[in-house]
């Protein structure tokens, strides 16, 4: 059954796929002040989705204000010198579409859904709250409390979210995405005016910034428009490179339990170190794509026939690799014991099967029946270009090229068991490793 | 999808063009309906399958089963067993995927043209030849099983347990389809194709098709597919009782965050007064940062991350619900800001220039939902259970430009009933406690 594969569905759906030459009608270039574009057409119906990623997410926050830049993007929903607070989304609103916004590592993003012909309102009221806002300190205080119940919502109400903090932080031993994305709670409460707008001010700039238009639209219109709503910013000269402290060579394996009486289905996660897609050279990063699919990516895949069905010691078994990432990513495996099977005997099946699998090599019929998902995937994905338009987004903000995205598919296709098998030597090494149990608060822990 | 907007736009620009989305009704040479949107710009096709009855169909005492059901259908059918079934279905490259609900089953089908046959042949197969093989129930089960050990500490799931239990006396709808943790453990086979039984049969059987694929494609497809389905199954349980008392229920979790679910009796689809409703839901909750919830007790307030209401009109009982969560030092005034809303809504109403607002966003976001194939095809399905005629989508608009302040108003006062909402809080709330 696919329900408990729900997640593994998600992140493959989300991974970066594309149609051949000529099926994507993808169209990009830069205005003079830096700010690139990317326009995908889609014309079936008279629908436009407008966006603008900047390449400024949590990674890039100063040290002690975690969460400023997720702070900051709902306080972009507040007013600028021409528009009230709310205005923004209640204009959206009143043209019959519907707006939001969202934070990540890497990444902060704006988008709006709207008829077709009113992208030019759009782009007026998003170029505006590039460099305009401004903010009252009843905004600052109201909001942050909003933040803080997000943060209820998502993390302190959840163990396993909880869990999956303490897992980034014991991987990154020295880089910001050992942080969580909506900050940590002694931090957040802290944000004020001044890290808000310090923030907003080093970051929101063109030349930092992606406009990716997709649906109902011509590009020859989509550069007119952008060349006078986003063209006519000047760049901000003063942008700072990216550079986070790197994870140094990492050489003690970690492990952690964790334990929370809200608990009810105990489980193991595994995270290891991996590299990320890097533009030009997206190969290795390709090679533990297919890895993850055929570890833990379906029902077929590697550690379901063995544990799940085989075995029979556990309930569900996933695979993941988030290869889209500025700076070094995990390649992570989860299992879910079956009733009555300690987590310690699932962490030890698991562990035989991925050296099982390394050691027996790739089967070829199932790596040529992903590549066929793959490849009917291109096919599907032309239904939503939205997603096509996030994929670009995803990639732009993450130190790749449209060029990189575009090779993606064909990369894919090359891979060889050979190479899968090479990368996952390299990378599944328990040094660079964190082992984590999620655990009833009453359980024992051997 | 909408082929024919490109045209029509530069026509009449002002009109809701994106609304003509050109549905056909297709009967098949062996007489099963359907209704089509052709449109060949992409060589794929959705399909949507969806069986009427859904879980409220189990058996006294079975709770779970047809979910389980739901679960096994793709472990295996035919000759081929739950893992040569699934190499057998990812060669193909399509999708099935099943959603067992409340009111229905469904099955959701994608796939290419270039192997379309293969796949119909394959998902036939799946549809009248599932094994049901006894490792595939036992396994399937403990899957179940351990979802449900999740749900049993998760407050949001802990509410929606609650509230319907309250809400809806002896009726399928009080139990959520999953089963129970007793129950589902107790299930076997037999338990299983009494459910397959009970579910799968041509009287309560709605389709809708988008994509590439001709009207005689879909009708060879259909029968195909589904003609030697029996006629009839289980006949679907009457309408259940709805009786929520006004109040408070707080359920005791130990968590940092409350959530609360809320509501009382709604409004049936079919009710002419259906619309006004739905535009006033939109006023008061239904509506992303403009609603007069999201104002109150976000924007001005900062007491929670997201409140919205729902009307829930199910086939045989209607709510109108609403979910909130706080910090439990705060829960209670959150609560307070929704009674209070909603007993101004009920006495003042809304004014002309919410109701404007109102309907401007929700005739101008209509066509967003038609998002592709697969949305396109749910829709169409959802028009033909509600007995809403083909040409809705191009009519559906004028409904909701029709409401007036007066309707609205009136609806209002007649369906807001401050003092018999009930709020069912999980978590530590300081200040809130069970009422009656």
């Amino acid at each position: 059954m696919v329900r408990a594969l729900a997640l593994s569905a998600a992140l493959f759906a989300a991974t970066p796929l594309l149609a051949k030459e000529g099926h994507e009608a993808v169209t990009t270039f830069t205005l003079d002040n830096g700010m690139d574009v990317v326009v995908i057409e889609d014309h079936r119906a008279p629908v436009v989705q407008h966006m603008v990623w900047y390449r400024a997410g949590s990674a890039d926050e100063p040290v002690g204000s975690s969460g400023v830049a997720h702070f900051l993007e709902h306080l972009l929903f507040k007013g600028t010198d021409t528009l009230a607070p709310g205005e923004f989304s209640a204009t959206v609103a009143a043209n019959g579409g519907n707006d939001n916004a969202f934070t990540s590592y890497d990444y902060t993003a704006y988008f709006q859904r709207v008829a077709a012909d009113r992208l030019e309102l759009m782009m007026r009221m998003e170029a505006d709250r590039m460099r305009n806002i401004r903010l009252s300190e009843e905004d600052i205080l109201t909001e942050r409390d909003v933040i803080l119940e997000e943060r209820n919502q998502r993390t302190e109400n959840s163990p396993r979210a909880l869990f999956g903090e303490q897992m980034s932080a014991a991987q990154y031993l020295n880089h910001r995405y050992g942080v969580p994305i909506i900050g940590w709670k002694h931090e957040m409460e802290t944000l004020d005016m001044e890290d808000a707008l310090s923030f907003y001010q080093t970051h929101y700039a063109p030349n930092n910034a992606i406009l990716v238009v997709t649906g109902d639209v011509e590009p020859d219109e989509v550069k007119t428009l952008a060349e006078q709503y986003y063209g006519v910013i000047p760049a901000n000269l003063d942008l700072p490179e990216r550079v986070r402290s790197q994870e140094p060579p990492q050489s003690a394996e970690r492990r952690l339990t964790f334990k929370d009486a809200r608990v009810s289905q105990p489980y193991v996660q595994r995270s290891y170190l991996a590299p990320e897609r890097d533009a030009g050279a997206q190969e290795k990063a390709a090679a533990l794509f297919l890895l993850a699919e055929l570890l833990g990516g379906s029902t077929t895949s590697f550690l379901n026939e063995k544990l799940q069905f085989e075995q029979q010691k556990v309930v569900y078994t996933g695979a993941f690799y988030r290869g889209v990432s500025l700076d070094d990513t995990t390649f992570d495996l989860l299992v879910v014991p079956a009733q009555g099977v300690s987590l310690q005997e699932a962490e030890e099946a698991m562990d035989q099967a991925v050296a099982d699998f390394i050691a027996e090599g790739v089967n070829e019929e199932d790596l040529d029946r992903i590549k066929m998902q793959l490849r009917a995937a291109q096919t599907y994905a032309r239904d939503n270009v939205d997603g096509i338009g996030n994929r670009y987004g995803r990639a732009l903000t993450s130190g790749l090229t449209v060029e990189d995205v575009q090779a993606w598919p064909d990369i894919l296709q090359a891979v060889t068991g050979d190479e899968i098998i090479a990368a996952a030597r390299e990378v599944l090494q328990p040094e660079a490793s964190v082992t984590g149990w999620l655990m009833r608060d009453d359980e024992v822990t051997q | 999808m909408k082929r024919i907007f490109a045209t029509l736009i530069a026509v009449v620009i002002a009109l809701p063009a994106w609304a003509e989305i050109e549905i056909e009704e297709v009967t098949s040479p062996g007489g099963i309906t359907a209704w089509l949107v052709e449109d060949h710009s992409i060589p794929f096709t959705a399909l949507e399958l969806r069986f009427r009855g859904g879980t409220s169909l189990d058996e006294l005492g079975k709770r779970g089963a047809i979910y389980l059901m739901s679960g096994l259908i793709e472990e295996g059918a035919g000759d081929m067993d739950a893992r040569t079934y699934a190499r057998e279905l990812e060669s193909l490259a399509a999708s099935f995927r099943y959603n067992a609900s409340d009111d229905s089953v469904s099955i959701s089908a994608q796939f290419l043209t270039e192997n379309r046959d293969e796949v119909i042949d394959l998902l036939r197969t799946t549809i009248h030849e599932p094994r049901f093989d006894e490792d595939a129930v036992e396994r399937v089960k403990a899957q179940i099983l351990s979802g449900l050990r999740s749900d049993q500490t998760d407050p949001n799931d802990i509410a929606g347990r609650n509230f319907a239990q309250m809400a809806y006396g002896d009726h399928p709808y009080a139990t959520e389809g999953k089963g129970t943790i007793e129950s589902v453990s107790a299930l076997n086979r037999d338990d299983v194709v009494t459910a397959y039984d009970n579910v799968f049969a041509k009287d309560r059987l709605y389709v809708g098709a988008v994509g590439d694929i001709t009207p005689d494609e879909l009708g060879a497809l259909l029968d195909t597919l589904l003609v030697d389905l029996p006629e009839a199954g289980k006949p679907i349980p009457g309408r259940a009782d709805v009786d929520i008392p006004g109040g408070v229920s707080v359920v005791e979790f130990e968590t940092p965050q409350s959530v609360a679910l809320f509501g009382h009796a709604g409004i049936d689809r079919d009710d002419p007064d259906f619309f006004a409703a739905f535009v006033l839901n939109h006023i008061l909750g239904g509506g992303g940062f403009e609603s007069r919830l999201m104002q109150e007790v976000r924007e001005k307030r900062g007491l929670t991350y997201g409140v919205a209401t729902y009307l829930v009109p199910k086939d045989l009982a209607s709510v109108y619900l609403g979910s909130v969560s706080s910090a439990n030092d705060r829960i209670a005034e959150a609560v307070e800001v929704i009674r209070d809303e909603w007993a101004r809504a009920a006495t003042e109403g809304v004014t002309q220039k919410e109701l404007d607002d109102a309907k401007t966003y929700l005739t101008g976001a209509y066509p967003l939902r038609f998002d592709g194939n697969g949305p396109i095809a749910g829709i169409m399905v959802g028009m033909q259970m509600e007995n809403l005629p083909i040409d809705y989508i191009a009519t559906r608009n004028d409904k909701v430009s029709a409401v007036t302040l007066d309707e609205v108003n009136r609806v209002a006062s007649e369906l807001l009933d401050p003092e018999g909402l009930h709020f069912t809080v999980v978590g530590k709330p300081e200040g809130l406690e069970t009422t009656n």
